[in-house]
């Protein structure tokens, strides 16, 4: 019996040092057993690596930038999907979330393409800004956090906090900062960067482990993964990591998506102490760049998304293989000049 | 003024300068003015062809001209005339 | 053989920088007319720069939010905010929609009464109240909005002097969860001055308080700050029930419900991250309802919105005065228009189209207005098409505090149109002249002369 194609949109194609999500959704998708996947990339800077893996993506075509905002991306769908037929979308980005999900009704009623994404409220209660109030709600362990606009309050906040403490965007960015002077660097930098508020939060020391799952939207956990940074690059971002048995890590996530509901995929970063409390650092609502472990580890989370997308029933795991390494590596493609003008030029390829 | 000689250009617009490895992007009356020096036409010749072909006038014309030529300049897509 | 339209040429270096995931905002799609008139034409008729008002956008606006708080409560009432925006015709769309009157001074007030409204449908707040302005909001009837302990005294002995017994709300600040707490209007909530005020108009024959108001904000993003501040209000209104035995009659929220604009260092342009009129209401409504008032004593809501409601019925047409290369390379494009009339650039990353058509390639620009200050900035950074010498431009989302905060400041203030739901145009407030400004003025005698 042959597979049913379909046509997949993926965001985040920036396989780069800070890479996004994109091509390890793609590979997981491409490796799909259910169906037969077409991937049409979508990039918005011309040097995005995945525009140029021809194996991985069949078609690549910009978007406006994201805080263009979610009338001019619309727009740009309807271009897109009247050239391609777009059955899915998956978008990987933080920054392109809110305005995915604020379209996701249009875009199923207006042209059948099938998202899964958290709602509005999910998406909105586990942000940075809120998660205090998120951990207290769903009875989770937070850092203490203040969310600041002037530097007068950072230096307010200098008695609550006791140095070290992390100085964070709105969207991505954090800092650890040491003192008085770093802490005004930090503050600077970042809300140049990605504009206020800023967001002050306590250093709990300990492990990092990271965990990527995926809720039904209705309580269920589809799958979860729970891995160990082992090698860390000067950007924090994992190079190599290895998947761990911590049951106590997948109660949490359990309990997050059971009493949230969440829907579609997340990150959770947590912070264990040596007292072996687990302290819920963030949630990224989207899969993290290094989702393709999981499918090492046997779920394949990008497939069961796409089909809970598509409105099917997808059974969950409970069993993953513990000790998988995923190791990151850079390669250098070789591109011809063509292909370059091409997406700057008519923003396609 | 003289343009480089070994400057790539496409119909789409895209302009590559393989020396210094950069690209750019112009808009097809730029384009024009791009192809028209390189074949060696004078700021005259350029001008009776634009405003030939253009709803424009001999002075707004001049002015963007230089304005251009200060860009092509400025990315050093132009050969230094001793 | 017909000759094609013209753009000036223009070459740009393609960004091949590392993956920018703040991206800037394209706006070159033009807009030629608004409401069906053309820019080209209105600025014929009228001069650059000029400001367009529709009647339709406001008339749309203030139905759009009057259906999300009746939807969901049973006595609404709104009362346009005369500092948002009060040239009287614009003033007036909203007083035919049903909205009372909401001033901050005496002239506001003067100007209310002016516009016909009668004077127990003023709602008369602010800090700055004199004497004279509180003994003729008294003979009117109207509510005072009571924001310090000093003009509480002062109004007792007005009205003791004129042997009348206003109608008095105190304004209560609060904390609604969000930065910075605006603390500086009317009496703190959680330190008890609120209620101090309250039992100092309650056991006093002289006044009457029948209501309570808050202001929590300007520009709010934050829809449960008025959660908060509706049920904070609520059980006050319930406490001073209990405590005093008086019944208060209306609950005014405020304003500051934010509008389409872009804030400056906002990721999300304005018309994706501002709330909608049902979002607040929501908010807002639910508090109420959930306080635990009877149906008979449920106070009536009032609505003091002006942002909201006029911002995005404005548009400020101008023209390219100049184009310029600056020393770095970057594109800068002199307007007509300057800090000045367009008040709000200071804060606002406006959205401006050019009023005519270009080609698909855009130049990132600096926009300068044409005042002789370096203050004098638009736009820090906007892609936009080839524009030339007197090329028009439509700069969006304008109606509120515009023509307000406006200056008079180096040239005169360009005239206000009002595009009619008939789809006429009307000259709603002349373009200043020099006599204008002249007329005020007064020479020494020994002044006059001089020789050069």
């Amino acid at each position: 019996m042959s597979k049913p194609k379909l046509h997949i949109a993926v965001t985040g194609l920036n396989a780069i040092d800070s890479p996004g999500p994109g091509i390890a959704v793609i590979r997981a998708l491409k490796e799909s057993l259910l169906f037969d996947a077409r991937i049409i990339g979508l990039c918005y800077e011309s040097l995005e690596p995945g525009i140029y893996m021809h194996e991985l993506v069949d078609r690549t075509y910009k978007l406006p930038p994201p805080a263009a905002g979610k009338d001019a991306l619309l727009k740009r769908l309807e271009q897109i999907h009247s050239e391609e037929r777009i059955d899915v979308i998956i978008p990987n980005f933080d920054a392109e979330l809110f305005s995915f999900i604020q379209l996701a009704d249009q875009l199923k009623t207006a042209m059948n393409i099938h998202t899964f994404l958290p709602t509005t409220e999910q998406f909105e209660a586990r942000h940075k800004v809120n998660l205090a109030d998120y951990g207290k709600k769903h009875g989770i362990l937070v850092p203490e956090s203040k969310v600041i606009f002037t530097l007068h309050e950072l230096y307010q906040a200098q008695d609550v906090f006791n140095y070290p403490f992390v100085v964070k965007g709105k969207f991505y960015d954090a800092s650890i900062v040491y003192n008085r002077e770093q802490a005004t660097a930090a503050f600077h930098k970042i809300s140049a960067k990605w504009g206020l508020p800023i967001i002050l939060q306590e250093f709990i020391s300990g492990e990092e482990v990271n965990v990527t799952a995926i809720g039904d939207g209705k309580g269920n956990t589809i799958g979860a993964v729970p891995m160990k940074k082992q090698y860390i690059t000067d950007k924090g971002k994992a190079w190599a990591g290895i998947s761990i048995d911590d049951n106590k890590l997948l109660d949490m996530t359990h309990t997050l998506i059971q009493s949230t509901k969440w829907r579609g995929g997340m990150e959770l970063e947590i912070v264990k102490t040596e007292e072996d409390e687990y302290y819920l650092l963030e949630i990224n609502p989207r899969f993290p760049a290094w989702v393709y472990l999981a499918v090492g580890c046997g779920q394949n989370h990008p497939e069961a998304l796409v089909r809970l997308a598509m409105g099917e029933e997808v059974e969950t795991w409970s069993a993953y293989a513990i000790g998988k390494l995923f190791i990151r590596y850079s390669y250098d493609m070789i591109v011809n000049l063509d292909e370059f003008e091409k997406i700057c030029t008519l923003g396609k390829l | 003024m003289k343009i480089k000689k070994n400057i790539a250009l496409s119909d789409t617009g895209f302009v590559f300068d393989p020396s210094t490895g950069n690209s750019f992007s112009a808009n097809p009356i730029g384009m024009e003015i791009i192809r028209q020096i390189r074949e060696g036409k004078t700021q005259e010749q350029i001008a009776e062809h634009i405003l030939k072909t253009y709803q424009t006038d001999a002075g707004t014309f001049e002015k963007d001209y230089h304005d251009f030529l200060n860009m092509l300049n400025r990315f050093r897509l132009t050969e230094n005339i001793q | 053989m017909k000759k094609l339209q013209y753009e000036r040429p223009v070459i740009q270096k393609l960004n091949t920088g590392l993956t920018n995931k703040f991206g800037t905002r394209t706006e070159s799609d033009p807009v030629t007319h608004i409401d069906d008139l053309a820019v080209e034409k209105l600025i014929a008729q009228f001069g650059s720069p000029l400001f367009v008002l529709s009647e339709q956008t406001i008339r749309s606006a203030f139905r759009d939010a009057s259906r999300a708080f009746k939807n969901r409560y049973p006595k609404v009432q709104f009362a346009w905010s005369y500092k948002t925006n009060y040239i009287s015709a614009v003033c007036n769309v909203f007083h035919q929609e049903g909205s009372w009157a909401e001033v901050v001074s005496g002239f506001e007030y003067e100007k209310a009464l002016a516009n016909g409204v009668p004077g127990n449908k003023i709602i008369f707040n602010g800090p700055d109240k004199s004497e004279n302005d509180l003994k003729q909001a008294i003979t009117n009837d109207s509510l005072i909005h009571i924001d310090h302990m000093d003009e509480l005294y002062m109004l007792k002995d007005i009205a003791a002097a004129a042997n009348k017994k206003p109608r008095v709300a105190i304004r209560v600040n609060m904390d609604t969860g969000i930065f910075p707490a605006w603390d500086r209007f009317g009496f703190n909530y959680e330190n008890g001055e609120a209620m101090e005020a309250v039992s100092k108009i309650c056991n006093d024959t002289q006044l009457s308080l029948v209501g309570l108001h808050c202001h929590i904000g300007t520009f709010m993003m934050s829809t449960s700050a008025y959660g908060i501040a509706a049920k904070k209000l609520s059980e006050f209104a319930l406490n001073i029930r209990k405590k005093f035995n008086r019944n208060i009659e209306y609950i005014d929220m405020g304003g500051g419900f934010a509008s389409k604009n872009t804030l400056k260092g906002s990721f999300l342009p304005g018309t994706d991250a501002s709330p909608t009129f049902d979002q607040y209401a929501e908010a807002i409504c639910e508090s109420l309802l959930n306080a635990g008032f009877t149906q008979e004593n449920l106070p009536l809501l009032i609505l003091e919105t002006g942002r909201a409601l006029v911002d995005e019925a404005g548009y400020l047409l101008g023209s390219v005065i100049s184009n310029k290369r600056l020393s770095d390379g970057r594109r800068a494009t002199i307007m007509d228009f300057g800090v000045n009339i367009l008040f709000t650039s200071f804060w606002y990353d406006h959205k401006i189209s050019p009023a005519q058509s270009f080609g698909s390639h855009h130049e990132d620009t600096v926009l300068y207005g044409p005042l002789c200050m370096n203050i004098d900035m638009l736009r820090e950074n906007i892609p936009f098409p080839p524009l030339k010498k007197n090329d028009k431009v439509v700069v969006h989302t304008v109606g509120a505090y515009n023509m307000t905060q406006w200056m008079q400041f180096i040239s005169m203030r360009p005239a206000v149109v009002m595009i009619g739901t008939d789809g006429k145009v009307n000259l709603i407030r002349r373009r200043e002249t020099i006599q204008s400004i002249q007329h005020e003025e007064e020479m020494p005698l020994y002044l006059k002369n001089f020789k050069l």
